[in-house]
């Protein structure tokens, strides 16, 4: 009887302790969206692992995907990959904006991701020492875009192409054009800052006669898309900047181009669907939702703004270059570049790093691969494995209309050689005081000037 | 049936040790250990010294921080008790309906700390744009925002506490105190709140590890702005963490350390003082 009691408070309380470690282990899978898939699927490649049994033996793929909006689309063609070779793949997308912090605590794990994702080459700093030298991989030999190069060596590849600038309504616009007495009646001549401040002032100006609510949407300056402006926008000064001095990259600005930022700023300011006194409360849903219920003409953004199923996929859009009043900017065309760099994993085992990158030259090749990343995913994918593959979304076609005209492309140096997220994040805060009139100009000029320095300084 | 449980003890204490070392002791040793490092990872550390705590003090953006949470906690300790306690003494009287009127002011615990920020800040922005302004046009408005978002989350928590405590208190004391001819203050501050020490002991704390400790709220509502203006001390440790390069994760990691001591001795001295009054 005795013994009996005793076993069963034994139990009981080795059931607890299982309950509670269990509990613990679970929630540490928790790595944004994909959580619930992720456990499971991650029991399958421990099996792989242990057994080296599995059908294939020779290793797994863990992807820790960057980009939330195409999850589903890497769920499916991972399990696709899966049921066709027996090699598992896990994908977890870490949610928007949380990139890094989830990459800190995964990488660190002894199941780390073997496929993981850099931003740009400042990113190199936090995450090149987990890079592995993928130079003779077949993604880096049919890599048509710039690659993340290391003493020579090739860490990262590249994956996406993509463009920003103004995105236009085209039907809109045409509308104003035939107003009576409208400033210009054609696309092509909008050609410079001036013009383009012309037109938009006329549509502020005579908005009820368009239907409009403003030239702009929104400039939101709320966390969710500032980065159109902290990032985006601020290439442009410093493009210039960088352009007129004939380098790449800096440290170190004069600003001489800030006044131009200020330009296009004020005009986005001014002539907007809303006072810039609210900006800061503004979200970049709210001017997606401007846009596309056709209550402003013009919008800053990317290409990545048009899915095939979301709300601009109806609509009649092209690009705008970023017009700022610089001498002979009538010869720029949208910007573009690459944001979005795949990395091995280092510390991965031979067979994990062989098997990440077998995946991805399926991904590349395959017609199903290229019809998930060009298709569903309507990504510029920079392989030469998809030249002459014909995009769907109209802004690609718009920037490379562009480019064929003749048009210089303009780079992303500018955003590249920003030297951190405080940064931006200090630049965000001065831009919100200077749109509610508590501050004046001289705080956004001091960021691009003393605290770029500083910031370069003691990062 | 006592020796039985001492011989057990081991047994039953043993689920909450393990918890307690794998949630809380591991990581905080790991992270005095880290606040010396500089690194990327947890698994890349080298150790640095002592220049990470340096940093953290000479960093103006921390100390304001710091200020911040400070006045914000005092203010918050101050109107969540009076208001908690006020709305738990009508609550007791008999009224029709206090169950309903309970479990109402509770319910907004229930809701998560990101989420209230963001429909408060809706709330916010909308009455403030007849004024042509948002929450980010001065500290000031984000000060008094998360001041109201706070006590309307969690007054009704501390409620349920007082009621707790209030109903506690035996009704003969007050019928003799009432046959004494007591007035209603002299019941109140003579024997009600006398009675319930422990409940303000315990309410007190709660409210003052929260408003330092305050986070999602914060994040949600204001994020900071204007200009670091409204930015708490979890939120600043956050930016310091995430917001540059590796360098600044050992300051962050520092902030942190400092902060969890710090909060830790100023709930050891609270708890001193008023649980010694308790004993009188």
């Amino acid at each position: 009887m005795k013994t009996g009691k005793k076993v069963v408070a034994l139990l009981s309380a080795a059931v607890m302790t299982a309950g509670i470690l269990g509990g613990c282990g679970g929630s540490g899978n928790d790595a944004g969206n994909a959580a619930a898939d992720t456990s499971a699927a991650k029991d399958t490649t421990a099996a792989a692992d242990d057994g080296g049994s599995s059908a294939a033996g020779t290793g797994s793929v863990y992807y820790l995907n960057y980009k939330p909006e195409v999850d589903a689309q890497w769920q499916e063609l991972a399990a696709s990959y899966t049921e066709q070779t027996g090699v598992p793949v896990t994908v977890v997308t870490a949610a928007s904006g949380t990139y890094e912090q989830t990459l800190t605590s995964e990488i660190a794990k002894t199941e780390a991701p073997t496929l993981f994702q850099m931003e740009s080459e400042s990113w190199v700093d936090n995450w090149g020492q987990y890079c592995d030298d993928i130079s003779d991989s077949f993604i880096a030999q049919h890599a048509s875009a710039e690659t993340i190069q290391v003493d020579g060596k090739v860490i990262a590849v590249p994956y996406v192409k993509e463009s920003y600038g103004i995105i236009y309504n085209v039907d809109l616009l045409n509308e104003y054009f035939a107003l009576d007495n409208a400033v210009v009646t054609s696309v092509e001549e909008i050609n410079n800052f001036d013009k383009l401040k012309a037109v938009a002032d006329d549509i502020q100006a005579r908005k009820d006669e368009l239907g409009v609510e403003g030239a702009f949407t929104s400039a939101g300056l709320d966390g969710s898309s500032n980065w159109r402006f902290t990032t985006h926008l601020a290439n442009m000064p410093i493009y210039w900047e960088l352009t007129d001095k004939g380098v790449t990259t800096a440290t170190e600005l004069d600003g001489t181009y800030v006044p131009n930022y200020k330009n296009l700023l004020d005009l986005y300011f001014t002539d907007a669907t809303c006072d810039p006194a609210l900006l800061s409360g503004k979200t970049g849903d709210d001017a997606m939702a401007e846009f596309c219920d056709g209550m402003a003409v013009f919008y800053q953004n990317g290409t990545w703004a048009w899915t095939p199923d979301g709300d601009m996929a109806g609509m009649n859009v092209a690009f705008l270059p970023l017009y700022t009043g610089v001498e002979g900017e009538e010869n720029i065309g949208v910007c573009s570049g690459v944001g979005n760099y795949w990395c091995l994993n280092k510390n991965a085992t031979e067979e994990d790093k062989k098997a990440t990158l077998d995946f991805l030259e399926w991904v590349i090749t395959s017609d199903e691969g290229k019809e998930t990343l060009a298709g569903k995913m309507s990504f510029n994918v920079p392989f030469d494995t998809f030249d002459g593959y014909e995009l769907e979304n109209p802004l690609f076609a718009s920037a490379n209309a562009y480019e064929a005209a003749g048009k210089t492309t303009v780079s992303w140096i500018g955003s590249q050689c920003l030297p951190t997220e405080n940064w931006k994040a200090n630049l965000a805060s001065a831009l919100i005081e200077y749109s509610q009139g508590t501050a004046d100009w001289s705080v956004v000029e001091k960021c691009f000037t003393e605290d770029f320095a500083k910031e370069w300084a003691t990062r | 049936m006592e020796k039985t449980l001492k011989k057990y003890f081991p047994v039953f204490v043993l689920p909450t040790a393990v918890a307690f070392l794998i949630g809380f002791v591991v990581p905080f040793v790991l992270a005095i250990y880290l606040s010396f490092c500089s690194f990327t990872t947890v698994s890349d550390a080298k150790f640095v010294g002592f220049s990470n705590y340096i940093q953290a003090i000479k960093d103006t953006s921390f100390l304001h921080s710091v200020a911040f949470s400070a006045i914000f906690t005092v203010v918050t300790v101050i109107i969540i008790n009076v208001l908690a306690f006020a709305v738990a003494m009508c609550l007791t009287k008999k009224i029709k309906g206090t169950n309903l009127f309970r479990t109402v002011f509770f319910m907004p615990n229930l809701i998560g700390g990101i989420v209230l920020g963001y429909v408060w800040q809706l709330l916010f922005n909308g009455v403030l744009a007849y004024f042509n302004r948002t929450l980010t046009y001065s500290s000031m408005y984000g000060f008094w925002g998360l001041v109201i978002l706070l006590c309307w989350q969690q007054v009704g928590y501390m409620m349920i506490l007082y009621i707790a405590g209030i109903q506690n208190i035996s009704s003969d004391m007050l019928e003799a105190a009432q046959v004494d001819g007591a007035s209603p203050m002299q019941r109140l501050f003579r024997i009600i709140i006398p009675s319930v020490r422990p409940t303000i002991v315990i309410c007190t704390f709660m409210t003052l590890t929260n408003g330092f400790k305050l986070f999602d709220q914060n994040l949600a509502l204001t994020a900071g702005e204007p200009s670091k203006g409204t930015e708490m001390i979890a939120l600043n440790i956050y930016n310091t963490f995430y917001g540059s390069t590796s360098t600044f994760r050992g300051v962050g990691q520092a902030k942190a350390v400092i902060f969890a001591v710090a909060l830790a001795l100023i709930g050891v001295i609270q708890m001193r003082f008023t649980a010694g009054k308790e004993d009188k």
